[in-house]
């Protein structure tokens, strides 16, 4: 290993941050180094220092950072190594490394395109910046660029806005402009993290080609060893700053030596647990919710089915005006004729890409949206109850019967009001007990989801995002509801987290014997969690089958396209491009004509497979049909 | 878009509407009308009274009609430019205000300018140095512009201004010229005055803008696009000026709604003190002896240069901000 190989070398590379409070070392020493034209993956959790080290790679680490140590790039088009780190900051020739030579593509491709200007007019400055060519030139060449990232019409896509693009092609456009000056090092800074599945496959299939076609070396940031898998040569496993693990993928995934590593590997949900199987939580929270009152004796009587969902639509209408008053108003159904069942006891999962309607249909089962037309039937025992049409004390009533836990632990607590607050102000909402009897409560609901009942008195604050979301689960079980609705529960939280959240919840059912609604993007998720799983896809629940039916034998052409969409953590499991290519995902006109209304209302209905297996299809196709 | 603009001054009309009946209001509110105070001040000063002769006056300008059918010929003749009759000068609205109202705009938009020179780029260097010497320093001399009071100011500068460059105190203008038709030697003179009343009432709305335009900056430079453009090799003073900058700018252009009546109202104390010739002192003693149709006229004048900055910032955003142009408005 000489490091005339190597496209980039970090030696000894050391990162703090200064702060109020003294100073935090993000990253301690840390050493790798970049193949050219290979793709080399830096593992770790959030706040494991592995966005710092890219920043400091390309030098626009934020002033507060002190960097030491040496990051040595050696460009092929240049004469010789080129000691990154001692670089004049914000100097000429870090300049003309910067997007030309090593550059980057970020998270989340909303904020990170500027909202004012065009695609277009961010892309070419890139040309501007680096290259001599005049005006029309690097029209010319962002829009062939533009055209080969995947923008149907180029010319067009020039001159959109970012909020005008979807998620995917927000993210496709800054691919561009990241290549267009074709660099040696590309960094992708968990490029497909805020997209969905299918989407996500399409990005890495194209960063994978790319990556070829321009014999480029890529240096991949991520937590999901799903995506290391599919896509890496190379592996840096970082752990609290510190360089714990590095070699060939092969190495990394067949024989992983240290014991974050191995833990990591064990916290990530997959499709072949086999049933009972627990994660392992890297740090595991015991669960005591015997404490809690009323628990299972109460919920073992009643009717099967809890709750009942009948042909449940909703549409919403967005008025979108041009500069010359044409104004147009369109009506996007969010969801469409949704029927289900929530049995008691179990937890149905839902699963679907964003926009396809999940989180509306939990809003309306919560009365916060009301439906255009369908029924919800509520029955705890005491006779069915109509959801939609209960108003003043009834509707109160049925509130503490339905409780949710929200996606982002940070948004949904209070920073202003202390656990307790938290905790118990659903209680006093609904008149609960006394004021003594409420802290009492309260210290049973911290020990149920394993907080210390001395943080009684803390803020949100000064927590981490794995226990607020705890006491954001505390809060929905203050009441004791009958159904849990967990939305993206553990989306926002770090693999290892969220193996923990999710053993949590699973203890929770058993122990209390509640009935969840679990509402995730991630199949891997719902697979651990559900009993049943209920697929949707623009509004309109496509699948519908108990889980291993719906794992082993999928029948619809999007439940098939989102399995696929998934990487596993498994070198011999590839996603297979060229087929995910063929299923075409959520788009309709892609599916078999069986599964397609073809533009006729009311085409569609559910098709009874057998074992509670339903499929959306054609009212005419036969059940065997339509497993061809 | 045509319509959207169209669309926000048929808006305006409902709006004006509602604000000159609440102006009517509030007038009607205080007990009396000017001629029970006209009277009181008469009695006070030992001087008897011609009731017949305000009585006459009474009925000539229909104050002993109801209120409403009063509300409609104000606001009637106010259509028709015609903005009633000030009993305290005995003149004709419109040919009280008359000049002053054009040395308001002037003085106005003086300030507004000199606002916008000033604090722009000392809130720029303010962000783009946070926690500096300069910063603190201008953050100094900021506070202190808001804290002191205007009228203060106005006292200090006046001194000075007399004793360094000998600029007679007060007035917009030499005292010679005051009721002279307007030339070449008024308004130099005008101008050599100027700068005092600009300096004073732009002094607070200064040092307030440059901490929002420091805040929103230091907000925007830290997001996510910045760091994007850092990462093209985009030098920092072009960053800057293309991406945060521009972002920050729309709430300096919302902030044109406010600007324009906040400046010619919030100067009276200061015109006062100065003894300016623009409109501030007179709406004042127009509300104090209720004189209803000069101080009418006046707040539906400051009204409407409220409604018309607003629409002046609401299409400006829309221009500057694809966002708002393209974007529709979605209804639940």
């Amino acid at each position: 290993m000489t490091s005339g190989a190597d496209l980039l070398r970090v030696e000894g590379l050391r990162i703090t941050f200064s702060v109020l409070g003294g100073d935090v070392n993000a990253v301690r020493g840390a050493s790798f180094r970049i193949l050219p034209g290979k793709v080399t993956a830096l593992v770790g959790e959030s706040g494991s220092g592995k966005s710092a080290i890219s920043q400091a790679i390309m030098g626009i680490l934020p002033t507060v950072a002190k960097v030491s140590g040496r990051v040595l790039f050696n460009d092929p088009k240049a004469a010789g190594p080129v000691e990154l780190l001692a670089l004049e900051p914000d100097g000429r020739e870090i300049h003309e490394i910067r997007g030309a030579r090593i550059s980057k593509i970020f998270q989340e491709p909303m904020t990170s395109l500027s909202p004012l200007h065009t695609i277009g007019n961010q892309i070419s400055e890139v040309l501007q910046i680096h290259t001599e060519a005049d005006g029309a030139e690097r029209r010319q060449r962002t829009e062939q660029l533009l055209g080969y990232v995947g923008f149907g019409d180029p010319k067009r896509a020039y001159d959109m806005y970012p909020f005008e693009l979807s998620g995917g092609m927000r993210q496709r456009a800054m691919i561009a402009m990241a290549l267009i000056c074709r660099p040696a090092l590309l960094i992708a800074d968990e490029p497909t993290t805020a997209l969905d599945v299918t989407v996500q496959a399409q990005i890495l299939q194209l960063l994978r080609e790319l990556q070829a076609k321009m014999n480029m070396a890529m240096l991949l940031i991520t937590h999901d060893l799903g995506v290391v898998a599919n896509m890496a040569d190379e592996v840096v496993v970082i752990y609290h700053g510190e360089v714990v693990e590095a070699g060939p993928v092969d190495a990394i995934f067949r024989n992983p030596q240290h014991p974050y590593l191995k833990g990591l590997m064990a916290a990530v949900p997959h499709f072949d647990m086999k049933p009972g199987e627990r994660l392992k939580a890297l740090r595991e929270v015991p669960v005591k919710a015997g404490t809690l009152i009323g628990g299972e004796a109460k919920r073992a009587s009643g009717p099967d089915i809890l709750v009942s969902v009948r042909n449940l639509s909703k549409t919403f209408t967005t008025r979108s005006s041009g500069w010359f008053g044409g104004d147009e108003e369109s009506r996007h159904r969010a969801i469409d004729h949704v029927s289900f069942d929530i049995r008691r006891g179990e937890c149905l999962g839902l699963v679907g890409e964003s926009g396809c309607g999940k989180t509306t249909v939990s809003k309306i089962l919560m009365r916060a949206v009301t439906p255009d037309s369908g029924s919800i039937t509520f029955d705890e025992g005491e006779g069915p109850v109509d959801v939609l049409k209960l108003d003043g004390a009834e509707l109160k009533a049925l509130r503490s019967k339905i409780q949710m836990v929200f996606q982002d632990p940070v948004s949904s607590l209070s920073p202003r009001m202390t656990v307790k607050n938290i905790l118990s102000e659903p209680l006093e909402i609904h008149g609960r007990g006394t004021p003594l009897s409420r802290v009492e409560t309260v210290r049973s609901l911290l020990q149920a989801v394993g907080l210390d009942q001395r943080f009684i008195n803390r803020y949100p604050h000064s927590f981490s995002g794995g226990q607020r979301q705890r006491i954001g689960i505390a809060r929905a079980l203050a009441l004791l509801p009958q159904l849990l609705i967990c939305d993206e529960p553990v989306s926002a939280l770090d693999v290892s987290v969220q193996a923990q959240i999710l053993n949590l919840l699973k203890d929770l059912q058993k122990e209390l014997g509640l009935t969840m609604l679990f509402i995730s993007h991630n199949l891997a998720v719902v697979d651990y969690m559900a009993d049943r799983i209920a697929v949707m896809c623009a509004g309109r629940i496509v699948e519908l089958a108990p889980r291993e039916v719906l794992m082993r034998d999928p029948v619809h052409p999007y439940t098939k396209s989102l399995l696929a969409a998934v990487p596993y953590p498994d070198l011999d499991r590839k996603l297979d491009f060229d087929s995910l290519q063929r299923s075409g995902g959520s788009d309709q006109r892609q599916w078999g004509a069986q599964f397609s209304d073809g533009g006729e209302k009311d085409a569609l209905s559910p098709a009874h497979l057998g074992g509670g297996h339903y499929v959306l299809a054609r009212k005419s196709v036969d059940a065997r049909e339509l497993r061809s | 878009m045509l319509r959207y603009i169209l669309w926000r001054i048929a808006v305006m009309v409902p709006t004006l509407i509602i604000i000159s009946a609440l102006v009517f209001t509030i007038i009607e509110l205080p007990p009396g009308d000017y001629f029970e105070s006209y009277i009181a001040e008469l009695r006070a000063q030992g001087e008897g009274v011609d009731m017949e002769q305000i009585e006459a006056l009474r009925k000539e300008y229909g104050f002993d009609q109801p209120a409403v059918l009063r509300y409609v010929y104000w606001v009637g003749g106010m259509l028709q430019g015609d903005f009633g009759y000030s009993f305290e000068y005995q003149l004709p609205v419109s040919e009280v205000v008359g000049d002053r109202l054009w040395l308001t705009i002037l003085v106005s938009f003086f300030t507004i300018a000199f606002t916008w020179i000033i604090a722009f780029p000392i809130g720029i260097y303010a962000a783009t140095h946070q926690y500096s010497w300069g910063d603190y320093g201008l953050s100094l001399v900021g506070l202190i512009g808001i804290a002191v009071p205007n009228f203060m100011l106005a006292l200090i500068l006046m001194y000075f201004a007399n004793i360094w460059f000998g600029t007679s105190i007060g007035h917009l203008m030499d005292q010679k010229y005051l009721s002279e038709p307007m030339s070449w030697e008024k308004a130099k003179s005008i101008l050599e005055h100027i700068w005092i009343p600009v300096v004073i009432i732009g002094a607070a709305g200064t040092a307030g803008m440059i901490r929002r335009l420091r805040a929103n900056l230091l907000d925007e430079l830290q997001k996510q696009y910045v760091v994007t453009a850092r990462a093209k090799g985009l030098p920092p003073t072009k960053t800057l000026l293309k991406y945060p900058l521009r972002m920050a700018l729309n709430f300096f252009i919302s902030d044109i709604g406010s600007i324009l009546p906040a400046i010619i109202s919030g100067a009276e104390i200061t015109a006062i003190v100065l003894s300016l010739e623009t409109t501030g002192p007179m709406l004042i003693k127009a509300l104090q002896s209720q004189d209803m149709y000069l101080a009418g006229s006046f707040l539906m004048f400051l009204a409407f240069l409220t409604v018309i900055g607003v629409l002046i910032s609401d299409l400006a955003l829309a221009i500057l901000d694809p966002r708002i142009r393209l974007q529709g408005r979605s209804t639940k």
